[in-house]
């Protein structure tokens, strides 16, 4: 048994929320790059270059890339060889994301859904716990923004659609959608399970970096198949027309029930944040 | 596509010179609202009491910043999502709204209103929060404080960098999906 203090993932989760919130990740920099490279519109190249303009002020002033700092979502892997001594594991991340929000100067954006009231610290965090073997401490953090989630959707499909009720699926979504939830986006997909399992498994392909190639070659090339059709709609960056309207499209595929197609589509803005840290 | 440097209050003549696609470079004072104050201005609104600022001339931001940290003026404040505020756009620019500033489609319903009453939409980059505020060279919270990002601010913005997507003439500068390139029905 390996032992890990609480008061280590405080701290590990609030420098996470903040470096999350203010340093764009290289692999989400990079494709913005060469998106930048790609497009021939002067309108969507300008966007573009503010982006990168800004993903470099958020870096040296320390201001988050974005006002909306998004609610605090994080994929934690307990190892079956870890124990955590000093409080409770969901305690210690939301007393981290409160420290890292509040040090940070993020903007805390969670609120009770019927009454509006912001609860005031940014907290509760979304937090999906797995047990993994190994004396580690995994923690995935994503600050999910609202304007991009509000475009997102589940859907049952009737098992006969199969592949073709998929990919009419997601992309009328992404067509729908249009300029609001801040193109070019990333779209996570999960396929399978059950209607909230799906949703999660969407989320979780979030998670991945862009440059990355799904291990399963046919899934691989579906993923291909919908970006190079996503890109097809020409909303562009923006939604100001353009060749990049997704920067990545990312697929999770697990088993459901026989009566079922599960099928739920995470809509992520250009502002994909996304943090690691391995405890 | 032209570009034209404006300060508010805007006037007739500043909105109806503006088509889609346009740059506008935006000074003076506008007001940050968004969905909560919103609510709050239509319930001072339907209570017949004055609003916290004069909406003749003006340019209210859907905008909710992050916090300002020591030595700026703001924190991060780019454009929220205007959809949600289309129930509002329409009555505000009855009342003498010139422009709404966001990011994303607006209804028909605003459009309409914005042809009838000279208004325009303008779209400032989603997502680019950090660069956005270095426009913004004051805030002040003018109304509903306890709202926090939320609140009612009075924002000295100079050359605010903006593109008209809807003009009062029923243009609109968003990319219609090409759903057949993509193979969707």
């Amino acid at each position: 048994m390996r032992t890990i203090q609480t008061s280590q993932i405080v701290d590990a989760v609030a420098a996470m929320c903040i470096k999350g919130n203010t340093e764009l990740p290289a692999d989400v920099r990079a494709r913005l790059e060469q998106a930048m490279a790609e497009e021939t519109a002067p309108s969507a190249k300008e966007v573009l270059r503010q982006l990168l303009e800004n993903a470099d002020l958020a870096m040296n002033t320390k201001l988050p890339l974005c006002q909306d700092c998004g609610l605090a979502v994080f994929f934690v892997e307990v190892g079956d060889d870890v124990r955590i001594e000093g409080g409770n594991l969901r305690d210690a991340i939301n007393d981290g994301v409160r420290k890292g929000y509040g040090e940070g100067f993020l903007r805390k954006s969670a609120c009770d859904p019927l009454t509006r009231a912001n609860t005031g610290d940014g907290t509760p965090a979304i937090i999906h716990f797995d047990f993994v073997p190994g004396d580690k401490l995994k923690l995935v953090y994503m600050a999910k923004g609202g304007g991009s989630e509000n475009m997102s959707r589940v859907t049952m499909l009737a098992p006969a659609q199969g592949w073709e009720g998929i990919k009419q699926f997601v992309i009328n979504r992404v067509a729908e959608a249009g300029p609001n939830p801040c193109p070019p986006t990333v779209i996570g997909i999960g396929i399978g399970g059950t209607f909230d399992h799906a949703a999660k498994i969407a989320k979780k392909s979030l998670m991945r970096r862009l440059d990355d190639t799904h291990p399963d070659p046919d899934i691989a090339a579906k993923e291909k198949e919908l970006e190079e059709a996503i890109n097809r709609l020409g909303i562009g960056p923006m939604g100001l027309g353009g060749k990049t309207t997704t920067l990545s499209v990312k697929m999770t595929v697990e088993p459901c029930h026989l009566a079922s197609l599960p099928l739920a589509v995470n809509v992520q803005c250009h502002s994909q944040r996304h943090e690691e840290v391995i405890l | 596509m032209a570009e034209y440097k404006l300060t508010t209050p805007l006037t007739d003549d500043d909105i109806v010179k503006l088509k889609a696609g346009d740059v506008v470079f935006l000074s003076g004072i506008i007001y940050s609202a968004r969905d909560a104050a919103h609510k709050k201005l239509f319930e001072l609104l339907d209570a017949g009491k004055e609003l916290p600022f004069d909406l003749a001339g003006s340019a209210i931001y859907y905008v909710g910043p992050s916090p300002a940290p020591p030595g700026r003026p703001i924190g991060a404040a780019g454009p929220t999502t205007s959809y949600r505020m289309d129930t509002y756009a329409p009555r505000l620019h009855a009342l003498g709204m010139k422009a709404s500033i966001g990011k994303g489609k607006r209804s028909d319903e605003v459009k309409a209103a914005m042809k009838e009453h000279t208004g325009v939409y303008f779209g400032a980059t989603g997502g680019a929060g950090a660069l956005l505020s270095n426009s913004i060279t004051k805030s002040t919270v003018i109304a509903f404080d306890e709202l926090g990002p939320e609140a009612v601010r009075e924002m000295h913005v100079e050359d605010f960098p903006l593109l008209v997507i809807n003009d009062s003439h029923g243009g609109e500068l968003y990319a219609v999906p090409d759903r057949e390139a993509a193979g969707i029905k």
